[in-house]
């Protein structure tokens, strides 16, 4: 299979790889996929609890060539964005920007579940709706 | 001296035709064009005599006669020949057909077309090691059974199959035995009379001859065996198999057949070194990789490895000045993973991971060195960035995790 130049630049210089503290309040984690699937991904964002705006990503994930740079292209799109805005990323723009063929759809939609995951994890730490959270507001 | 890449360490594809083969078949692509069943003239005997030369050479590596040696296109029609001709030869005698679950796809798929026939096929399931078990063949051989067909080696993991012992149990019960040994003949010696085997599939181009010719054998005596042929036309082979000969391709496959058969002691001990010096650099080097299937009985050349918590692509993508292969899904045009390794019950986690490593006459140590380095530089990259070896690093029991499979 031919690879479009943009995955082997993600593949061959993946960024922000890595792990931040899942324990940390200001951290959102998300675990996709299985290894029976054979591709896994855990993105991380960071998120500043003044403006909304996530600050750091990263990411570890095992699959595929493609797999590898949509969630390392994932976590470029994500810095710089609040959460509400990230929610809005679609795997359309995973697809076009690496030029996936269609058989490596599913790795821009395992992307944009990871970044779903991760905010909701994100905002189950920090909403009203967490007794804990909720505590620490009053 | 400077190493040519890409490497070709891709052997049980296909291999590469030998320079002695291709200069033993040139004059049958130029001026000796003859057709083998021509009587009249002197192209025609030159063709035919070509072509005996050749049954004779294949006859010898397996120590069958060169009258039991039937030439088709290639081994998917020998294995079809084999499987749907003795269906067809045997029906009054039965229905039943034994194989295994690890068999190739010509042999697989063919079953399935049985099946719709109404022939009952049993696949036997293989152990870890990839071997099917004995006890569990004789048990299911019934009075309806006509034919067992296992292969010789196969062609991902490499294991070898108690031939002989099938053999002897079929031979016992009464039914025939077809072998698949398109990755075994010229690579370990294999003897139709020792082994049993009535009937035997080979490809030319696995053993250093051309694509696109292969041979059957037929028992000739005890018993006799015959198959039905599956294309109607001017009756050559001996009825068996109608179509004008592919001479040229015949010669050569004859001449691959005559190397093989003069050299492979040598080579095979040659080889099996650097497939053992290839494990050993990986396996010392790297941990958590599984040899899938047995060491024991195993071709010299292959080496199927999982690197556990590295995606087999993204493993290809690295190396990609090796050319090798793997049971990872994304690399299939099915989207699954290897039903071989699945056969062995791996997990599909392990097939995801597994690299072939297919070497071969012209494999040489300079390119094992370098294969070996490289794949361990990426597959310790490929670690750094996967979220499974991080947890098991981390202690965590993977079979053990709730994932959100999609
Ligand atoms: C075990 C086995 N059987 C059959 C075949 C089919 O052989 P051919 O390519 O000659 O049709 C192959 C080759 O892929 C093989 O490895």
């Amino acid at each position: 299979m031919a690879y479009s130049n943009k995955v082997l630049d993600h593949y061959n210089n993946p960024r922000n790889v890595g792990a931040l503290d899942r324990n940390d309040q200001q951290v959102g984690t998300g675990m996709v996929g299985a290894p029976e699937c054979g591709d896994v991904m855990k993105l991380q964002v960071k998120v500043n609890p003044e403006t909304g705006i996530i600050e750091d990503a990263k990411f570890k994930t095992f699959g595929c060539g493609s797999a590898i740079a949509s969630s390392s292209l994932a976590t470029e799109m994500l810095k710089g964005k609040t959460v509400d805005e990230a929610l809005e990323i679609k795997n359309t723009v995973i697809v076009n920007e690496l030029a996936l063929p269609p058989v490596k759809i599913h790795c821009s939609v395992l992307a944009e579940d990871a970044i779903k995951a991760a905010i909701a994890d994100y905002k189950k730490k920090n909403s009203v709706g967490n007794p804990a959270a909720a505590q620490v507001a009053q | 001296m400077a190493i040519k890449l890409p490497i070709y360490m891709d052997y049980h594809a296909t291999t590469p035709l030998d320079p002695r083969v291709l200069e033993a078949m040139m004059p049958y692509l130029t001026t000796k064009f003859g057709n083998a069943a021509s009587r009249n003239h002197s192209f025609g005997w030159e063709a035919e005599e070509a072509v005996e030369t050749a049954r004779k050479q294949i006859g010898d590596l397996v120590g069958a006669n060169a009258k039991e040696i039937i030439f088709t296109s290639g081994a998917t029609e020998s294995n079809n020949l084999a499987l749907k001709g003795v269906a067809e030869m045997y029906s009054e005698r039965g229905n039943h057909i034994i194989t295994a679950a690890t068999e190739h796809k010509a042999i697989l798929d063919t079953c399935k077309r049985l099946e719709k026939h109404g022939y009952r096929i049993t696949y036997l399931p293989v152990t870890a090691s990839g071997l099917i078990d004995l006890d569990m063949l004789r048990e299911s051989i019934t009075d309806r059974t006509i034919l067992v067909s296992i292969m010789y080696a196969n062609n991902e993991i490499g294991v070898i199959q108690p031939v002989a012992e099938i053999g002897k149990i079929c031979k016992q019960k009464g039914v025939l035995f077809h072998c698949d040994g398109v990755q075994a003949v010229g690579k370990v010696p294999v003897n139709v009379i020792q082994d049993n085997i009535d009937l035997l599939s080979l490809s030319g181009h696995k053993l250093y001859g051309p694509k696109g010719v292969g041979a059957l054998y037929v028992r000739r005596r005890n018993p006799r065996v015959q198959v039905t042929a599956q294309m109607d036309g001017g009756g050559h082979e001996r009825g068996m198999r109608s179509g004008t000969l592919n001479v040229p391709g015949i010669v050569g496959l004859g001449e691959a057949c005559a190397l093989c058969r003069k050299e492979m002691a040598e080579e095979s001990v040659r080889v099996g070194a650097l497939r053992d010096k290839l494990k050993d650099r990986l396996t010392a080097q790297l941990d958590e990789v599984y040899v899938n299937g047995t060491m024991e009985s195993r071709l010299p050349n292959n080496l199927n490895i999982s690197f556990a918590f590295v995606e087999g692509e993204s493993l290809l993508m690295g190396i990609n000045d090796v050319a090798v292969s793997s049971g990872s899904a994304c690399t299939s045009a099915t989207l699954e993973p290897s039903y071989v390794l699945k056969a062995l019950g791996a997990g599909d986690d392990i097939a995801h991971s597994s690299i072939r490593f297919g070497l071969g006459r012209f494999t040489t140590e300079e390119e094992v060195d370098y294969v070996a380095e490289k794949v361990v530089t990426v597959v310790r990259k490929l670690r750094e960035l996967s979220p499974l070896y991080e947890m098991f690093k981390d202690g965590v029991d993977l079979s053990k995790v709730q994932w959100a499979a999609h």
